[in-house]
């Protein structure tokens, strides 16, 4: 299983900010939709609708999910656009998804990516 | 959606993507009478520019994190119009993986992965007289010592979870690379709550000063400036101009990293690093454009003065293959307005060609703002242009191929001891560039370490796609 950062606190730097500046969703003042759980590696995480999964996990300030094939080095969201593929997570079983894509949805059970995922692939 | 490619409808135009200058290009041919399909990746309009919260995180503000949303909200109720309306089919969550030519009848195949909700995928096909080609650019990144710890993130790429999903990737955040991204991405992390210590500029912004005709004919782009300029002094963001981060240290996270001063050829100066400490690092060298598609078509390219290849487009936004037309990144990086500008002359050519529709009154006015902001472009591009010297930054442990964990020392191997001299070969003998990314990630730094210029998007296809899926290109037209 990878090894996950969890910082002290979890989502610390998705709160409003102590100073009285603003987080993300003060500064496009909003109200999202009733929020709902997801779990990583058993582990339960409130996600909003319509945030990828990669955007759950950095609220929950985790910011990896996986870890490399050699190196066992952890790796998360990187170009957060879909084209580097670092971020791949299994979402309900499906494995190779990039998480900066998907959107997480209520009862979404992610699990650490294991093994290449290259063995159904052209490329 | 049929699956045979011969009893598909054929539409006037398909166009590729939906960032500035496809949805620009789509509303544009649709007012001009032509039927639309557009393909786009993501689920929503708006490309890397215009990307925005899903609506259930019900932002009442999103204009918060973009200049120009005006801009952009008329050309997506547009667009919605032209859908309700029949003339536009807009194909959202679909990824074009390969365009091929019906020798049969010249028309253009797009075979594109439509993925579901769950992230399931099922094929889709669309059959056009034309393409537009507007499938931008993705960022340009260069290692260095600690790039792939977690919390080392693209520039672009945060900014784009941030627009989208409202999230930021720490508290202390080091923004650094070269190019006027940088300075967009520091004052919206800024506006969005997080500290910004610094922003990391390899080049010197002073050498545009050279290119002030060229920017003095572009109020708009001053303005922009300004406004960025403004909102990076009201949060205290410090500007190092001719500066790197050349290392990012922690264990299982980024906790500090190494800035240095550069010399004119972005050497590191020995003696000059300090230490910066931060919780994440948002780092990235410019764009480069995508054009895998374009490539595998045979389209022409050409060396833009930042050092990525472009494509080669005549003043109609032609590509070199009839019948293949292209707007936005695909033709240079130059940012969103340009996009737009583009996308619409694109489109008024487009109709002429297959209509004889006459071109609108404004074409003139769209050339000259075109002219101008490329020349602008074009300075920018020059000013950001990597030295030689950021090799000089990597030691020979540090993976430069994030996907196939190839270190720079290995790479060093093939071109000294081996005899690469490109960054073919130097993907043939070490495998970087062979990964998951297909060398998007790697590419630009493993060409320079090679020596050779910059290596053409060459990917036999713009996504992995599963076999079962390839055998069921028709033997006609693959
Ligand atoms: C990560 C990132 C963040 C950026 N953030 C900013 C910013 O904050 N401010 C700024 O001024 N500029 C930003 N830019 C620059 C920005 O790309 C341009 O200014 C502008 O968006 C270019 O418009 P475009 O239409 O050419 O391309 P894009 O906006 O990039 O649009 C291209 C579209 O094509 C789609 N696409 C690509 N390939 C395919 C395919 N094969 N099949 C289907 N769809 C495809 C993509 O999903 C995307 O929606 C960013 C660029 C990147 C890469
Ligand atoms: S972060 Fe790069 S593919 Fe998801």
């Amino acid at each position: 299983m990878a090894k996950v950062y969890e910082p002290e606190g979890g989502s610390e730097a998705n709160r409003p900010s102590p100073r009285g500046a603003s987080s993300p969703a003060a500064l496009v003042r909003a109200a999202p939709d009733p929020a709902f759980t997801v779990t990583f590696d058993g582990r339960t995480l409130t996600a909003l609708p319509g945030q990828s999964i990669a955007a759950v996990f950095w609220a929950a300030g985790i910011l990896s999910w996986r870890t490399t094939r050699a190196g066992g080095e952890p790796r998360g969201a990187f170009c957060g656009i879909g084209s580097c593929y670092d971020c791949l997570a299994t979402v309900n079983g499906r494995p190779n998804q990039r998480a900066c894509l998907v959107a997480a949805r209520p009862g979404d059970v992610i699990t650490t990516q294991e093994g290449t995922g290259h063995a159904d692939l052209a490329v | 959606m049929p699956t045979s490619p011969s009893d598909l409808a054929v539409v006037d135009l398909a166009v590729v993507g939906a960032g500035p200058a496809g949805l620009a290009g789509a509303v544009a041919a649709a007012d001009l009478g032509l039927g639309v399909t557009v393909l786009d990746a993501g689920e929503r309009p708006g490309g890397q520019f215009y990307r925005h919260p899903a609506p259930g995180l019900r932002a009442a503000r999103p204009e918060a994190l973009h200049h120009d949303w005006e801009a952009f909200a008329t050309r997506a109720s547009r667009l919605e119009a032209h859908c309700r309306a029949g003339r536009v089919t807009h194909l959202a969550a679909h990824h074009v993986w390969t365009v091929v030519r019906d020798a049969a009848t010249g028309e253009w195949l797009l075979h594109a992965v439509a993925s579901g909700p769950g992230g399931e995928e099922a094929p889709a096909m669309v059959r056009a007289r034309a393409v537009l080609l507007a499938t931008g650019a993705y960022e340009r990144q260069l290692p260095f010592p600690g790039w792939t710890l977690p919390g080392v993130v693209g520039a672009g790429g945060a900014q784009a979870m941030l627009k989208s999903g409202l999230v930021l990737p720490g508290r202390r955040v080091v923004v650094a690379g070269s190019g006027p991204l940088l300075l967009a991405v520091a004052a919206s992390l800024a506006a969005a709550g997080a500290t910004v210590p610094a922003v990391v500029e390899a080049s010197a912004y002073t050498s545009y000063a050279r290119e002030l005709p060229a920017l003095v004919r572009n109020p708009g782009k001053l303005g922009e400036g300004a406004l960025y300029g403004g909102g990076l002094l009201r949060h205290r963001v410090r500007l190092l101009t001719r500066h790197a981060v050349t290392a990012a240290h922690g264990t299982d996270r980024v906790e500090a990293v190494t800035v240095s001063r550069l010399d004119r050829d972005w050497r590191p100066v020995a003696g000059s690093e300090r230490r910066m400490p931060c919780d994440a690092l948002a780092v990235g060298h410019g764009l480069v454009p995508q054009l895998e598609l374009a490539t595998g078509l045979g389209c022409a390219t050409r060396r833009a003065p930042d050092g990525t290849l472009a494509l080669d487009l005549d003043p109609a936004q032609r590509t070199s293959v009839p019948g293949i037309w292209a707007a936005g990144e695909t033709g240079g990086i130059g940012g969103a307005q340009l996009a737009l500008t583009e996308g619409e002359l694109a489109a008024s050519a487009i109709a002429y060609e297959l209509h004889g529709t006459p071109r609108p009154r404004r074409a003139a006015a769209l050339v000259r703002r075109r002219a101008r902001l490329r020349r602008f472009a074009d300075a920018m591009a020059a000013a950001h242009l990597p030295g030689d010297g950021w090799t000089g930054w990597l030691d020979d442990a540090t993976l430069v191929c994030r996907c196939e964990e190839v270190p720079a020392g290995r790479i060093r191997e093939a071109v000294a001891d081996l005899g690469a001299h490109d960054a073919r070969s130097v993907k043939l003998l070490t495998r970087a560039g062979m990964g998951w990314c297909q060398g998007r990630m790697c590419g630009p730094a493993v060409a320079c370490l090679a020596g050779g210029g910059p290596a053409e998007d060459r990917r036999p296809l713009s996504c992995p796609v599963e076999l079962g899926r390839l055998a069921q290109l028709p033997p006609s037209v693959s």
